[in-house]
């Protein structure tokens, strides 16, 4: 080619067939681009709808009086959900409590004392069957290991419930945060004559901490949910609870008996109850993300 | 090794360079015909060697040759591996590795380490360099600013940084980032700095403010460097060992192995006909 800007087009092969080659190409790259596009909107209907049924359903009622109130009674109007707040805040406060820190440890255990060890590999199993595990069954085992041994409902057995519900999520989700920590720091605060102690306590778990209390958030967000391991351990109450030891309402509960009632006012508290419900969880998971998302 | 037996003298600054002639100097780490196993596989056969205290020893050799593997035994950072087993002896100063008296903690502060990859921690400038004194419960601001001060400088790296210690370490260039790992390695005054290909992942400039800072802390540290470059190796070492297949095929000084080296695998490398 004696004029170089003349040569292009031999020297990108533009011949027909090969252009239509290419045009086809994009073509299908553009039509499952579109397709990515529309599913994951799709995706996104059935959890828009039911945000949308439940802020307009409950939103009508909702007043500071929610808040301070104690149930109506059946077919009684006025009222609130303030006992059924705190009962859940505290059944799942409990919860987690019973749960987070074995579930933090063994996972640290299982990932870095011995991860090729017999207990890390039985640990790993049992918590993965855990995980399948109907929510019921771990009301009965606490019916069966609180209430039947302290003779009363509680929100004490409750708690235990949660918390047996919790346990496997924050374990196996923890377990996969410090695996995440990049070898590097490890070699890093051991060749600097760290103890292993010292290097999870000060290089690894901070490094994983975001992680883990995304696991954790996960699993908080799914008791607070639960009903079926709340109606034979915690029971209801029409009363404000005054020690752990009695029946206690929740919110998850009390959707469960108003939604059924065929009082139209029930009903409307139990929308009422699922928007706190859905607010008490976003906003849990939200001031969690912003304390322990990193600094740097 | 008699030379050995006396230990290790606090280091000194500023020892005189070393000229051809000097007298021989002492030597701080004794290998002793060392076989190392990872599981079933040997990956150093018999390997006998002595580094000489405060000057540059390089290795060298073709990828799998066993260079860092012994290199990371000289702090014990092999054992950090599941079903590793050796046999044979190291010493330091004339005291073993394996002396049960000597904790491996204890040693990976003697000895020091700068990695591959730098790895710096998510963490500031400042409490990066901090890090062995923190751990080692060092509270004393003084010291701890002190220290700061004297590895940054020692790393050249003070001048860059000094107006922005408490920020993140991650925001460093990979030069920079190197150089704060050596900074952090030699904060609590290592005997023998142990540096595993450390510019590898740099770009020619950085690599060469790196090679000047070896020469630089060999009037203080004893410096064992694993390279893939010889140029390097013979830019910055004083020593060199040539492994290949898991043996150590001849070690010198730097100047005979690169010119005339007595086993013609060794020419064979340097001069480029294999590896």
């Amino acid at each position: 080619m004696d004029n170089p800007l003349t040569h292009a087009a031999d020297f990108f092969g533009d011949d027909h067939s090969e252009s239509t080659k290419l045009m086809s190409r994009s073509l299908g790259s553009r039509i499952l681009t579109a397709l990515c596009i529309a599913l994951s909107f799709a995706a996104l209907i059935p959890l828009a709808s039911i945000l949308y049924l439940v802020v307009k359903n409950g939103l009508p009622q909702l007043d500071w009086e929610i808040f301070t109130q104690l149930p109506p009674a059946a077919g009684m109007t006025g009222g609130g959900l303030g006992n059924a707040v705190i009962g859940t805040l505290v059944m799942v406060g409990l919860g987690l409590a019973l749960s987070a820190p074995p579930g933090i440890l063994a996972a640290i255990y299982i990932c870095e004392y011995e991860p090729n060890g017999r207990i890390a590999a039985a640990t790993r199993f049992t918590a993965k069957l855990l995980t399948g595990i109907p929510s019921i069954i771990c009301g009965v085992f606490a019916f069966a290991a609180v209430v039947l041994a302290t003779g009363k409902f509680s929100a004490l057995a409750g708690g235990v419930a949660l918390a047996v519900l919790m346990l496997p999520t924050i374990l196996l989700t923890s377990e996969q945060a410090l695996l995440g920590v990049q070898r590097a720091y490890r070699e890093a605060s051991y060749g600097l004559g760290a103890t292993r102690f010292q290097t999870i306590g000060r290089i690894v778990l901070p490094e994983a901490m975001p992680a883990i209390m995304t696991g954790v958030m996960l699993a908080v967000a799914r008791a607070a949910g639960e009903t079926a391991p709340l109606v034979f351990t915690a029971l209801f109450s029409q009363f404000w609870m005054s020690s752990l030891m009695e029946p206690t309402a929740s919110l998850s509960v009390l959707i469960y008996n108003f939604s059924t009632m065929p009082f139209e006012h029930q009903v409307k508290m139990a929308w009422t109850a699922s928007l706190v419900l859905v607010f008490l969880v976003t906003a849990t998971n939200i001031t969690a993300q912003l304390v322990f998302s990193k600094k740097h | 090794m008699s030379e050995t037996t006396t230990a290790a003298s606090r280091p000194v600054a500023a020892a005189p360079s070393p000229a051809a002639d000097a007298p021989p100097r002492r030597l701080i780490i004794s290998v002793r015909n060392f076989n190392f196993f990872y599981g079933n596989k040997q990956a150093l056969q018999e390997i006998n060697l002595d580094i000489p205290e405060k000057q540059v020893t390089a290795f060298i050799g073709p990828s799998g040759c066993g260079k860092t593997t012994l290199l990371r035994n000289f702090n014990r950072m092999n054992e950090l591996i599941d079903g590793v087993r050796h046999t044979g002896d190291i010493t330091l100063a004339g005291r073993s590795l394996w002396d049960p008296s000597l904790e491996v903690i204890a040693l990976r502060r003697l000895v020091g380490m700068v990695f591959q990859k730098s790895n710096p921690f998510a963490k500031s400038i400042y409490e990066n360099v901090v890090y062995s004194l923190r751990i080692a419960g060092v509270r004393d601001r003084t010291v701890l600013e002190e220290t700061v001060e004297r590895s940054l400088r020692g790393a050249a790296l003070w001048d860059e940084v000094k107006d922005r210690l408490h920020e993140s370490a991650l925001g460093l260039s990979g030069g920079q980032m190197q150089r704060l790992c050596i900074a952090r390695a030699i904060a609590n005054r290592p005997k023998v700095l142990l540096m595993d290909e450390p510019c590898s992942a740099l770009d020619p400039i950085a690599t060469a403010r790196v090679e000047q800072l070896i020469s630089e802390l060999k009037k203080d540290y004893t410096i064992v460097i694993v390279t893939h470059n010889m140029q390097q190796a013979t830019r910055c070492s004083d020593h060199t060992g040539f492994f290949y297949l898991g043996q150590l095929v001849e070690f010198a000084e730097t100047s005979k192995i690169f010119t005339r080296p007595s086993e013609k695998r060794t020419l064979d490398y340097v001069t480029g006909r294999f590896g």
